[in-house]
């Protein structure tokens, strides 16, 4: 039953990634990258991976889908239909695909006891867990507690960008739209 | 948006169970999935979907950029000072056990702040970069799509 969910769910998402490259407007584009994001996050669901599947639910397929909404709205709605066939980016996709699969051969079977994640810290932090801390929610416990400091970086970087885009985009703080305004009429004048 | 009746009555539905279940994940990030991080993009959504349905100035009128902006850096700065208090009381830094209270209640006293730290910096670099993309000029029509 699982291995049944699991390859439909891999079949529809080889079916929406092929939509995506044949499809001309980007609106559908966009909208079909929102679904493409909600089947990874049932395939998370499936592989027991619950605060992933949140995550790529929430940024994958909800603000990433309205950001990319907000992109094409500002540049193109549909895709140039320029296409020259040729050999070299073919080749570089085949060439990197391939060794993409080729590093696979060498990762643990999915679910492996042995695998290098089950043995390493993993345990030591599932049985630490209800004793220092008392959380159901292992995860929770590892990034807030056990590596609040990796945590807090991930805020910082957060936060950097959240900055940079707003330096970039709103052109300076309060005053932006007015220096804009002008610097547009100079241009003109 | 005004013609689309029922994208404006769904949205008046659904804006409030989104934003209670951000705060939900928020505080209950503990027990089930879910945690800071989660949190405040679904609180960003709630919000965002309320600005794309009923324009970017009534959502605007609500949360003003200056608001924004001052939770982006406000987050960080709780989940930094977290730390630095457990070092004033004698601890490391963000050694939550350094908090006073019953170890495990330290540790949770710890987590629930810097969580509420990340939500909110999340939340506010979200709507940042919403407003970013969506205040600039271009306005399109249903049709233009």
């Amino acid at each position: 039953m699982e291995l049944a969910l699991t390859l439909l769910l891999y079949l529809a998402l080889v079916g929406t990634a092929l939509a995506i490259i044949f499809m001309r407007r980007l609106f559908a584009v966009v909208i079909l990258s929102g679904v493409f994001s909600l089947l990874c996050a049932l395939l998370y669901i499936v592989m027991d991976a619950a605060d992933v599947a949140f995550t790529e639910a929430a940024v994958g397929a909800g603000i990433s889908t309205i950001l990319m909404l907000g992109t094409i709205a500002l540049t193109a709605r549909s895709e140039s239909l320029k296409f020259n066939p040729s050999a070299v980016p073919l080749g570089v996709v085949l060439l990197v695909g391939g060794v993409l699969i080729y590093g696979t051969w060498d990762m643990p079977n999915f679910g492996d006891p042995t695998a290098p994640v089950h043995t390493h810290v993993g345990p030591d932090y599932i049985a630490r867990t209800p004793v220092e801390v008392d959380i159901p929610n292992v995860v929770t416990a590892v990034l807030a507690t056990y590596r609040a400091f990796d945590t807090l970086g991930e805020v910082a970087v957060v936060f950097t960008a959240g900055l940079g885009v707003w330096l970039l985009l709103v052109n300076g703080f309060g005053s932006g739209a007015s220096r804009r305004d002008s610097e547009q009429k100079d241009g003109k004048g | 948006m005004d013609h689309h009746l029922i994208l404006r009555s769904v949205t008046r539905l659904l804006v409030g169970p989104i934003l209670l279940f951000g705060l939900y994940v928020q505080f209950h990030g503990e027990y089930g999935p879910g945690g800071g991080f989660q949190a405040g993009v679904i609180f960003a959504v709630g919000f965002i979907l309320y600005g794309t349905v009923f324009t970017l100035r009534r959502l605007k009128a609500i949360v003003p950029d200056w608001f924004i902006m001052g939770l982006v850096a406000l987050g960080l700065l709780i989940y930094l000072l977290t730390g630095v208090v457990t070092m004033i009381l004698g601890g490391n830094y963000l050694d939550y056990n350094a908090l006073g209270l019953s170890p495990i209640g330290s540790q949770h006293l710890g987590i629930i702040s810097i969580e509420l730290g990340v939500g909110i910096t999340v939340f506010a670099v979200m709507m940042a970069v919403y407003y970013a993309f969506v205040s600039r000029p271009p306005r399109l029509d249903d049709k233009d799509w």
